[in-house]
């Protein structure tokens, strides 16, 4: 199965989240916050915390923990509040 | 209609299904089985008279006069794509579960930093650990289970911290009785442990996490009984994760929303798991923290009881009683103890979402006189994010408590009208309405 991460190709296995995906691929943070500007990655990783928000073919606001991987996904880092 | 197919929720849609009920059971994950069977090949089968609706999040509950209105949207987690139901039942049960709780303390906002559920979900769901060198602390029987898997993935586990002493469980002779079973099974973890050498040390936490853009390195120290910082005692390790937990915290949402009430922070029921609400009934971790034998033995009880046809089975009666029993010795030997707070600093995270530290939340208490939790969250901005509060808002109360010595309710946090988020456009869509009248 082929995605991109911030439009490098990538692959993942069929029913991975991108949670996983991503720190598969060594990747620890994938947000940053709108007030502060910090990084932020996995954190409850049970779709509790809201802190894995993630742009998922071009949405915002998508749980990363959560969202299980489609092929030709497009995950794209979120950086503060998209509208 | 039972809400959340973790063990008790997959025990419950089968009870009243074979009670002969029409049974729907609507769950958040892809699969069922909830936090406890990821990954696991023994997760109990969907009965096959329930209807599994997957991938399906509730977003808002409604008790209406006769029976409760649940509207839900199934679709890939937060895509707009998502397809509306609202439903209707004259039975409800309530199974959604719990998830850690993680005290605040400097840099638990860096990546890496995670809970122990989180490492858990990547290891045991999808084999990925969430680090190469893992510090694990909070207090609690679950990170024993949470340093096996993350040691099963690769890897290194650098110690296991927890926050309490080795003597509780003395406390509570007659929980060893009851829970025989579980304390093998916990022992088993702890020879897994000691085989693969990874330290186990009490009354001792991470009490700083460092790094830049990420954690690099954690400071731990041992505590004192009321968890106070023992001066002298820090030590800093290198790791590239940290995954804490300290209990866990009932997803209380629609319980609230249906109106039941609550006791001690968990959702009240009688022997037949029936709540205060007519009609709505409650089992698993919602109702105290018991592990998933307890749960699916509460959702035996609850999911026969909804049906309301057949007798309530003796056995599953006696195993809630036993689990009970166990649960409350649980929570007696790993308490949370007020000394966390003061592991802050004043620029401590204290809400994650709104970025609130604890020299804001402290300000907000002194100069607005925020001496309740909707004042709080008001004039802070605590808990006004995208969790709502799910994450700090038993923090927040506690620590506001510890301020201004006034009673901050850590239920009023709970109050979610809406359970789930919705997008906008989502809102302006047209729904199907299917009834269940008749029917749990």
């Amino acid at each position: 199965m082929k995605v991109t991460v911030d439009g490098v190709p990538t692959v993942a296995r069929p029913g991975q989240t991108v949670a996983a995906a991503l720190i598969e691929r060594g990747q620890t943070s994938w947000r940053d916050t709108r007030i502060g500007g910090r990084p932020r990655g996995l954190f409850c990783g049970i779709g509790v915390c809201f802190d894995c928000l993630v742009v998922v073919n071009g949405v915002p606001d998508v749980r990363a923990c959560q969202r299980v991987l489609a092929d030709g996904d497009e995950i794209r880092t979120q950086r503060g509040a998209e509208l | 209609m039972v809400v959340g197919a973790g063990p008790a929720g997959l025990a419950a849609a089968r009870a009243a299904a074979e009670a002969g009920a029409r049974v729907r059971l609507i769950d958040s994950a892809p699969s069922a089985g909830g936090q406890f069977f990821r990954g696991r090949p023994d997760v109990p089968p969907v009965h096959p008279k329930v209807e599994h609706l997957a991938d399906s999040a509730v977003w808002h509950l409604e008790s209406v006069h006769n029976g409760h209105t649940v509207r839900v949207r199934t679709g890939p987690a937060d895509a707009p794509v998502r397809r509306g139901v609202t439903l209707h039942a004259d039975a409800l049960i309530l199974a959604t579960g719990a998830y850690d709780r993680a005290l605040p303390f400097p840099g638990w906002d860096l990546p890496g930093v995670v809970t122990a559920g989180g490492a858990q979900a990547m290891a045991k769901g999808h084999g990925v650990a969430v680090g190469r060198r893992v510090i694990i602390a909070g207090t609690g029987p679950f990170l024993l289970p949470v340093a096996t898997s993350l040691a099963g993935t690769g890897a290194t586990v650098v110690e296991v911290l927890e926050a309490n002493g080795p003597a509780g469980w003395l406390r509570a002779p007659r929980a060893l009785l009851a829970g025989a079973g579980r304390l093998g099974e916990l022992a088993g973890y702890a020879k897994a442990l000691a085989a693969q050498r990874i330290p186990y040390r009490t009354r001792r936490t991470v009490i700083a996490a460092h790094g830049t853009g990420r954690v690099e390195a954690v400071t731990t120290a041992a505590l004192d009984n009321g968890w106070r910082i023992r001066p002298g005692t820090e030590r800093r390790i290198a790791v590239d994760a940290v995954c804490v937990g300290y209990g866990f915290t009932p997803q209380l949402e629609l319980a609230v929303a249906a109106g039941c009430r609550l006791r001690d922070g968990f959702v009240e029921v009688d022997a037949a798991q029936a709540t205060s609400t007519p009609g709505v009934f409650a089992a698993g971790e919602l109702t105290g923290i018991g592990g998933a034998k307890l749960a699916a033995a509460e959702g035996t009880v609850a999911g026969t009881a909804a049906a309301a046809s057949v007798e309530v089975p003796r056995a599953a009666l006696r195993a809630v009683r036993q689990g009970r029993i166990f649960a409350d010795g649980l929570a007696a030997a790993h308490p949370i103890q007020d000394g966390w707070r003061t592991w802050l600093t004043d620029d401590t995270l204290v809400c994650r979402c709104e970025e609130v530290t604890l020299a804001g939340l402290c300000d907000a208490l002194d100069r607005h006189r925020a001496l309740g939790v909707r004042t709080l969250k008001l004039t802070s901005r605590v808990g006004l994010g995208p969790c709502q509060g799910r994450v700090c808002g038993r923090n927040a109360a506690e620590l506001a408590a510890g301020h201004t010595g006034g009673h901050y309710d850590p239920a009023d946090t709970a109050r979610r009208p809406i359970a789930a988020p919705v997008r906008l456009g989502e809102l302006a869509e047209e729904e199907t309405v299917e009834e269940m009248n008749g029917q749990a």
